[in-house]
C-alpha cells in the first residue's frame, strides 16, 4: 500500500526461547484506527515498543512516511511525528499536569539551550499544553501534582501529552486500562474526536471499545498476525473466536 | 623473567582477596539490592579483630578464627540494626546512609583502637619461601593467601549450588516475593547473606594484614577496587567477580611493577616514578571505563531479575 | 515574583544576613578566626551548590565531585608555582580545566545510570587524585604551598581576609542566582524531567543525554571555581582536596540542607561545618555521632532542613 503512513515489514523478536514478535507485517495508512487485539502475552506492548524504538527488532524493518526508522532512537522518532502513550503511566509525578504536558510540548518547540527565561510564563509552552489538557477533559485539573491524579486522569493525561508532541500518528498502549465505564466511555469520546485528523495504531482489551472506534482490526497470537481485517470481518472470524474472543466471553458471561 | 613470575604470583593473590570483598559485594547487591559503601569498613574490622585476638592468645590461627567469628557477628548485629530499614529505597539512599556508616567505623575503630594502627605477624612456620618451580622460590604466606581464597571459592560455590541454603539465597535473588510467600524467612536469610559477605571482607582483611598493614581507612581504598571488579565482571555475579578480579589484580600488580620502568625510559627518572603508579591505578580505571562503554552489564551478567 | 514569609524563606533570608555581617562580628568581637571559618563554610558551599545542580535536579548522583576542587585549586598552584600569578589568567584557566574534565568524564559516564554511575564517576575523581600524587613538582602526596595569592590588581586584594570573604560570598550569591534561573529555564526543564522520568523525557522527543552532559559540564565548571577560591583560601593544594571522601562531604551537605531547592545545600554546608566545629569542641571523635545522624537524616529526613521547613516533600 503506496499510502501507508506505517510500514511494519516482518518484523520478528525472540527473548531467550520465547518467541515476541513472529514476522509481523502490517500497514496502517493515514487517517486508519487500527486496533491490535490478542490474549495477554500475545507480544502486543513488544510490538509497540519496537515500533516506538525502545527494542530492537531481530529482523524486519519498520517505515514511516516513507522512511526506514528502524535504526532511529525513541527520541528521533517523536521528532518525526510517531508519539507514543505507555501502558503502565509513565508521567513526571512532581509536578503538575500542565508542566507534564507543557514538557512535551518544549520537545517539539525547538531546542531546549536556553538558559535563562522562565520556561512556566512561555506562553509558547503553556497555551498549547492547556489546549491538550482541554481535549482530554483536564482543563480544571491543570494545576494539579501528578501523583495526586487519579488513575482514570493517569490514563488522559497520557494521551494529552502523546497529543502535545504534534504527532502525525499515536501509538496508544491500552490507553483504557484499569478505567471504570465512565472514564471508559469518555475516552471512547476523546479518541473518536481524534480519528481522522491522526493515525492511530491502538493496542486495547476493551472489546466494546475497540469494535467501537476501529477501522481494522488486527488480531495477535503468541507474536503472530493470525487475522487482520474490518471489524466485522474479525468478529465472524472463527479461529479468532476461539484463540481469544471466546476467552473474552468467558471473562464476562 | 623470574621477576615477571613473581609480579604475575602477586597479582593473582591480589586478585584473591578482591575476589573476597568483590564477592561479598556483588553476593550483597544481587541478593539484596543494596550497595554498601561501609563493605570496607568491615575488611578493616576483620583484621583489627584478627590482630586483637592474635595478641591476646599469642597464636596466629585462632586470632584468624576468633577474628573471623567476630566479624560475621558485627556483620549480622550491622545488619540488623543499620541495613534492614535501608531494604527497597533507591540505591542513592544506599550510598549515603552506608557512606554515614562508613564514616562512624572510621572513628569507632580510632576510639577503640587508638589511632596509631596495630601489626599482626605471622607465626615463625610461614615466614620461609617455597620453590614453585625450579629454582623459583616464592613467599610461602601469599601461597597460603591464594590457597585459603581458592578453597573460600570453592566453598562459596558449593553453598550457593549444592545446598538447600544456596537455593534459597538464590531463589531469593530471582524472586524475592514469591520465597517469602513460600514461607523462607526472608529477613533471617538477608541477615546471614551480609553475615556471610563481611566474613568474606573480614577475612581479605586480616589475610592482607601481615603483608602490609592494619589501620584506620585501610578499607577505602581497596574497596573502590572491589567495585571496579564487580563492574567489570557484572553485578550479581560470583563468577564475573573471579574473572573480574584475576583480571584487576594481575594488571595492577603488572602495571605497578613495570610501569615505572617503562616510563623511565621514555621521560625522565623522577618523572617516570612518579606517573608510573599514576598511570597504572588509570589502567584498571579505563579498563572499567571500557566494560561500561562496550558491555555495560558486565564481562558475565548475572540473569536478570 | 512575589515573595511570602515563610518558614523557608525566612530561614534563606536569616542565613544570607548572618552571612553578610560575619565580619561585622569578627571585627567588633576580636575573632578573626569566624572569618576562616566562613570563607571555607561560604567555599564550600558554592561547591555544594554546584554539586546539586546535577544531583538533586538532575538525579546524576556524583561521587567525584571533588575533583574539580582540585582541578580548580591545582590550576591556581601550578600556574603560582610557574610564575603566573593574574588572577585573570589563573581563574578562568581553572574552570576551563575544569570544563574539560567534566566533559571527558561526562561523556562517558552518562552512558551509565544508578549505582554504575556513582561508581564511574568516584573512579574518575581516584584516578585525578592518583595524579595528583604523582605530581612531585607540585608537591605530590605532601601537597603544596602556594606563597602568592591570585592576583587582581587593583581590584581586589586577596590577601585580605574580608576583601577574600566578601568576593567568595558575592560570587556564592551570584551561583545561586544563576543556578536558579537555571533550573527554572527551558533547559531545567529538561534536566528536571530527566530526572523525574528518563524514559518519557525520551518518548515526548528530547535527546537527554546532550542536555545532561552540558549541566554536568556547567557543574564542574562552577566548582573549579570554588577550587580555585579554596587554593587562595589555604594558600595550600594537595591531593585530599580530591579525595572520595571530600565528595561525600558534598554530598552530605546537599542532602542535609535539602536537595530540592538551590539555596538547600548552602544550609547544609553551614550546618555540617558549624556542626562539626561545635563536635569538635567536644570530643575528638565527631564522626561516632556524625556518621549515624546522617544516616538518620537519609532514613527518617530525607529532604533535608528544607524538607523539614516545608513539610516533608521533594521537588
Amino acid at each position: 500500500m503506496a499510502d501507508a503512513l506505517l510500514k511494519i515489514e516482518g518484523v520478528s523478536k525472540r527473548f531467550g526461547g520465547v518467541i515476541a514478535s513472529d514476522a509481523i507485517s502490517l500497514a496502517v495508512p493515514k487517517g486508519e484506527l487500527h486496533a491490535v487485539i490478542g490474549p495477554n502475552g500475545a507480544g502486543k506492548t513488544t510490538l509497540i515498543a519496537q515500533l516506538a524504538g525502545e527494542i530492537a527488532p531481530d529482523a524486519g524493518r519498520i517505515r514511516f512516511d516513507g522512511r526506514d526508522v528502524t535504526a532511529l532512537p525513541v527520541d528521533r522518532r517523536s521528532q518525526l511525528g510517531l508519539g507514543r502513550s505507555f501502558q503502565i503511566t509513565s508521567l513526571f509525578l512532581d509536578f503538575t499536569a500542565l508542566d507534564n504536558v507543557a514538557l512535551a510540548v518544549q520537545a517539539h518547540a525547538g531546542h531546549s539551550f536556553r538558559f535563562w527565561r522562565d520556561a512556566r510564563r512561555e506562553p509558547e509552552l503553556r497555551e498549547p499544553a492547556r489546549a491538550a489538557l482541554a481535549r482530554v477533559g483536564l482543563a480544571g485539573r491543570s494545576d494539579v501534582i501528578v501523583s495526586k491524579l487519579s488513575h482514570g486522569e493517569h490514563r488522559q493525561l497520557e494521551i494529552a501529552m502523546a497529543l502535545a508532541t504534534s504527532p502525525r500518528m499515536l501509538l496508544l498502549d491500552e490507553p483504557m486500562a484499569g478505567m471504570g465505564p465512565d472514564e471508559s466511555a469518555r475516552m471512547v469520546k476523546t479518541l473518536r474526536e481524534l480519528k481522522g485528523e491522526l493515525t492511530i495504531l491502538l493496542i486495547e482489551h476493551d472489546m466494546e471499545a475497540v469494535f467501537a472506534l476501529a477501522d481494522r482490526i488486527t488480531v495477535l497470537v503468541y507474536g503472530r498476525i493470525i487475522a487482520s481485517g474490518p471489524p466485522e470481518a474479525i468478529r465472524a472470524n472463527a479461529e479468532v473466536r476461539e484463540a481469544y474472543l471466546g476467552e473474552q466471553e468467558a471473562a464476562h458471561g | 623473567m623470574l621477576y615477571l613470575l613473581e609480579q604475575c604470583l602477586n597479582g593473582i593473590q591480589l586478585g584473591m582477596l578482591l575476589f573476597l570483598l568483590a564477592a561479598g559485594l556483588t553476593l550483597i547487591f544481587g541478593i539484596m539490592d543494596l550497595v554498601n559503601l561501609a563493605h570496607g569498613s568491615l575488611y578493616m574490622l576483620g583484621a583489627y579483630f584478627a590482630a586483637s585476638f592474635a595478641a591476646l592468645t599469642d597464636s596466629f590461627l585462632a586470632g584468624i578464627g576468633l577474628g573471623l567469628l567476630a566479624t560475621l557477628l558485627a556483620g549480622m548485629v550491622l545488619e540488623v540494626i543499620a541495613i534492614r530499614p535501608l531494604y527497597g529505597r533507591d540505591h542513592l539512599d544506599h550510598v549515603l546512609g552506608t557512606f554515614g556508616l562508613l564514616l562512624f567505623f572510621n572513628e569507632l575503630v580510632r576510639l577503640i583502637w587508638g589511632p596509631a594502627g596495630l601489626t599482626l605477624s605471622l607465626p615463625p612456620e610461614m615466614l620461609s619461601a617455597v620453590q614453585v618451580l625450579p629454582g623459583v622460590y616464592y613467599p610461602l604466606y601469599r601461597l597460603v593467601i591464594i590457597l585459603a581464597t581458592l578453597a573460600v571459592a570453592l566453598l562459596l560455590y558449593v553453598l550457593v549450588m549444592r545446598t538447600r541454603i544456596g537455593m534459597l539465597i538464590r531463589a531469593g535473588a530471582s524472586n524475592r516475593e514469591m520465597a517469602g510467600a513460600l514461607g523462607v524467612n526472608i529477613k533471617l536469610l538477608y541477615t546471614l547473606v551480609f553475615g556471610l559477605g563481611a566474613a568474606l571482607a573480614g577475612f581479605a582483611g586480616m589475610m592482607q594484614a601481615p603483608l602490609s598493614f592494619v589501620q584506620i581507612g585501610m578499607g577505602e581504598n581497596i574497596l573502590i577496587l572491589a567495585f571496579v571488579v564487580i563492574i567489570i565482571g557484572g553485578i550479581g555475579s560470583i563468577r564475573g567477580a573471579f574473572v573480574a578480579a584475576m583480571l584487576v589484580g594481575i594488571i595492577d600488580t603488572i602495571g605497578r611493577a613495570f610501569l615505572p620502568d617503562l616510563m623511565r625510559n621514555f621521560v625522565s627518572y623522577s618523572a617516570g616514578s612518579s606517573a608510573g603508579p599514576a598511570l597504572s591505578s588509570m589502567l584498571i580505571y579505563t579498563l572499567m571505563a571500557a566494560v561500561l562503554v562496550f558491555r555495560p552489564e558486565g564481562l558475565f551478567p548475572a540473569a536478570q531479575r | 515574583m512575589s515573595v511570602r514569609l515563610t518558614p523557608r524563606n525566612a530561614l534563606v533570608a536569616g542565613v544570607i544576613a548572618i552571612l553578610a555581617l560575619v565580619p561585622v562580628y569578627a571585627e567588633a568581637s576580636g575573632n578573626a578566626f569566624i572569618i576562616s571559618l566562613f570563607t571555607r563554610i561560604v567555599i564550600l558551599a558554592i561547591a555544594a551548590v554546584s554539586l546539586n545542580l546535577i544531583m538533586g535536579f538532575g538525579g546524576m548522583v556524583s561521587f567525584g565531585h571533588a575533583a574539580y576542587l582540585g582541578i580548580g585549586g591545582y590550576a591556581v598552584g601550578i600556574l603560582a608555582k610557574e610564575g603566573v600569578n593574574s588572577g585573570f589568567l589563573q581563574w578562568p584557566l581553572a574552570v576551563a580545566a575544569s570544563a574539560l574534565f567534566a566533559v571527558t568524564v561526562g561523556a562517558l559516564s552518562l552512558r551509565t545510570r544508578g549505582v554504575y554511575f556513582i561508581m564511574i564517576t568516584l573512579a574518575f575523581a581516584q584516578m585525578v587524585y592518583y595524579v595528583a600524587i604523582g605530581l612531585d613538582r607540585y608537591g605530590g602526596d605532601d601537597g603544596m604551598t602556594i606563597y602568592k595569592r591570585s592576583q587582581f590588581g587593583a581590584v581586589i586584594d586577596l590577601s585580605n581576609k574580608t576583601a577574600l570573604y566578601y568576593l567568595c560570598l558575592a560570587l556564592l550569591l551570584a551561583a545561586i542566582y544563576l543556578v536558579w534561573r537555571l533550573v527554572h529555564s527551558r533547559f531545567g526543564m529538561v534536566i528536571q524531567g530527566a530526572r523525574s522520568n528518563e524514559r518519557r523525557m525520551r518518548a515526548i522527543g528530547f535527546p537527554t543525554y546532550r542536555y545532561k552532559l552540558l549541566c554536568f559540564v556547567f557543574a564542574g565548571m562552577l566548582c573549579g571555581l570554588a577550587g580555585a577560591l579554596l587554593a587562595n583560601h589555604t594558600d595550600f593544594i594537595s591531593p585530599a582536596m580530591m579525595h572520595w571522601t571530600r565528595s561525600g562531604d558534598l554530598i552530605v551537605m546537599a542532602v542535609l540542607g535539602g536537595m530540592g531547592t538551590v539555596f538547600g545545600p548552602v544550609i547544609g554546608a553551614l550546618a555540617l561545618l558549624v556542626l562539626e566545629e561545635a563536635l569538635s569542641g567536644i570530643t575528638q571523635y565527631s564522626q561516632i555521632i556524625l556518621g549515624p545522624l546522617f544516616l538518620l537524616v537519609v532514613l527518617f529526613a530525607r529532604g533535608g532542613i528544607d524538607g523539614l521547613l516545608v513539610g516533608g516533600r521533594h521537588g
